[in-house]
């Protein structure tokens, strides 16, 4: 019997021919990370092992990115033990204010990670480089103080369960951010628990890279170990000239074991809606209603990369955000925020009197930079809508993909691209 | 060992935001973390929870962020175990990791009551509600997680192992 891409990943790092959902395994890792909200406390343990360094200094990658620029005393405190932990180790991927950005924007960005690899990193949206054909997942500081001293972390082999996009092609406004959602709207939250994502179809074939990492971005969200794409002529076209270490290009064998497999047809997917307070309340935003809002924020590690800041400006070009609607745009990283900024996109945003902010998670996780108040309503093309994620317990957090959201600032109101007048 | 205390029960899904607040997490005090652990789930637990409580929820607990801020803060608050339907995977780890012992276990989860004392036989894997004596089975720690309990969690695991 054939094996997955992910068991492949991982049966390769474990130096098996063969590895079988269930199996504990140790695992070396190429990649392990950390946020200035995360290796604070895996510094501390890693102390507590009585090691004198890290097991790579090219591998372990520090992002402060949650509470940066610090938005307080003691946030500043946490940056600072990433930044004298980066000074003592030498690490070669430390990046401070200026060159930062939010970590899963930035990394398969700078070609830290490629396809085939395995990474680990102590922020669960470390799944999003399953859209480069890697094995990556979220695990937690004392994970990471492990993997830091010695390069490996145990895994149980996850299961698989397959997605199959069938179709030509995708309906108008529709992305990645609604395929994913559609899908965690029909499993749920807990639908994927354990198990490896794998999407796979006609309809992905043509997705773009950004829209993949979307995808992949957002497989914690359906409770799945990582999610995945098989590496095609898209991603190495994305990591040509990017990824520095040499990369292995994996993909499932036709008789793979699969827990479950979900044939969807991209006709029936129109831009969906997750309403509070969980990703799986979706809406296909024709059954929205009239939704009231406050505030629209653009950006984050799901939909913070150059396509989705393009399909807003397309929308808001020309256009104002409504007299009862706060906006702001925050960009993943540096490099896409000059990008930006090269094409226009920023002078269209302003025009519209959107707020653009520095790369930083800030709003998304509610940090700093935009905070709800009690009863605000705002929507949002993060990742979570959570009680209280993004502000005051009483706040609500409506997810969707950037066309709708910057349709819906407009509007002032929860609506598709097309109602834009 | 043995784990006794009175429980407090949550719904599903309780996320790690419910859990321990973003809002919180300038910090990684384990006291200062207790002092709003569930704060967005049951503003008054922090409050009311004591020393040996128990927590009982549904299923998908701890889904969410990969923060250890989260076992951490349940930890510090005084919880001596947590006893759900099911886990968020990063949770799982994360518990078993800084030494929060937590049990899958549906039926117990369904018959026990806010208030009612369990008691938690760890080697057996059995959860006991002392107040009705109906006793539950919960899903046995896999071999791999006994020899991280053994060790006194991953820290000192993996300390063993590279002194090896
Ligand atoms: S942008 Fe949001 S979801 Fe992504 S890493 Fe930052 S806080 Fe987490």
């Amino acid at each position: 019997m054939g094996m997955t891409i992910t068991e492949k990943i991982l049966a390769a790092h474990s130096g098996k021919k063969k590895v079988s959902p269930g199996e504990l395994i140790n695992c070396r890792v190429d990649v392990v990370l950390g946020n200035d909200i995360t290796a604070p406390v895996a510094i501390k343990e890693f102390e507590k092992i009585g090691v004198e360094s890290v097991f790579d200094k090219d591998r372990v990658v520090l992002v402060p990115d949650h509470f940066i620029p610090n938005k307080d005393i003691k946030s500043a405190e946490q940056a600072k033990i990433l930044r004298e932990f980066a000074r003592k180790h030498e690490l070669t991927n430390y990046f401070e204010v200026g060159r930062m950005g939010i970590e899963h924007c930035l990394l398969p960005e700078q070609g830290i990670v490629g396809p085939g690899d395995v990474v680990v990193g102590a922020d669960s949206h470390t799944c999003t480089y399953g859209a480069l054909g890697a094995f990556s997942t979220g695990v937690g500081s004392t994970d990471m103080a492990a993997a830091m001293a010695t390069g490996e972390v145990w895994f149980k082999v996850p299961e698989s369960i397959k997605f199959i996009f069938q179709g030509e092609k995708l309906n108008p406004w529709v992305s990645g951010k609604d395929l994913i959602l559609y899908i965690i709207g029909k499993i749920g939250v807990d639908g994927a628990l354990y198990k490896a994502m794998e999407f796979t179809g006609p309809v992905i074939s043509s997705l773009s890279m950004d829209s993949r990492f979307t995808m992949a971005n957002m497989a914690i969200e359906a409770g799945g170990k990582n999610g995945i794409f098989a590496p095609d002529e898209i991603t190495l076209a994305y990591v040509k000239g990017r990824t520095k270490r040499p990369y292995t290009l994996y993909e499932s064998d036709a008789d793979a074991e699969y827990a479950a497999v979900y044939e969807i047809d991209a006709r029936d997917i129109e831009p969906q809606v997750a309403f509070p307070h969980l990703p799986e309340n979706t809406r296909p935003i024709s059954e929205v209603g009239n939704v009231e809002i406050d505030k629209v924020v653009i950006g984050s590690c799901t939909n913070g990369r150059l396509e989705d800041l393009r399909t807003a400006a397309a929308v808001l070009k020309g256009r104002k955000v409504h007299d009862r609607v706060r906006a702001i745009v925050f960009p993943g990283t540096q490099e896409i925020y000059k990008q930006a900024m090269k094409e226009g996109l920023f002078e269209i945003f302003i025009d519209a009197n959107v707020a653009v902010s520095t790369p930083t998670c800030g709003p998304c996780l509610g940090g700093h930079m935009g905070i709800l108040a009690k009863g605000e309503r705002a929507v949002a093309t993060t990742n979570r809508n959570f009680v209280g994620r993004m502000g005051h317990p009483e706040s609500e957090v409506y997810l969707s993909n950037p066309a709708v959201a910057a349709a819906s600032a407009i509007m002032g109101r929860i609506v598709a691209p097309w109602e834009v007048k | 060992m043995k784990i006794r205390g009175k429980t407090w029960k949550f719904g599903a899904d309780i996320d790690t935001d419910a859990i321990i607040p973003a809002r919180y997490l300038n910090t990684s005090d384990p006291a200062e973390l207790a002092r709003h652990c569930m704060e967005d789930a049951d503003p008054q637990f922090p409050d009311k929870v004591g020393e040996g409580d128990i927590i009982v929820a549904d299923k998908n607990f701890g889904c969410g962020s990969s923060r250890e801020h989260a076992p951490i803060a349940i930890k510090a608050a005084g919880v001596s175990a947590v006893v759900a339907k099911s886990f968020a995977r990063i949770f799982y780890r994360n518990a078993f990791n800084i030494g929060l012992p937590i049990f899958e276990s549906p039926d117990a989860v369904d018959a026990i009551n806010e208030g009612d004392e369990v008691l938690i036989d760890t080697e057996k894997g059995t959860i006991t509600n002392l107040k009705t004596g109906e006793q539950y089975t919960s899903t046995a720690f896999p071999p791999f997680m006994l020899e991280l309990i053994e060790a006194g969690g991953l820290i000192n695991y993996v300390n063993r192992r590279v002194q090896d």
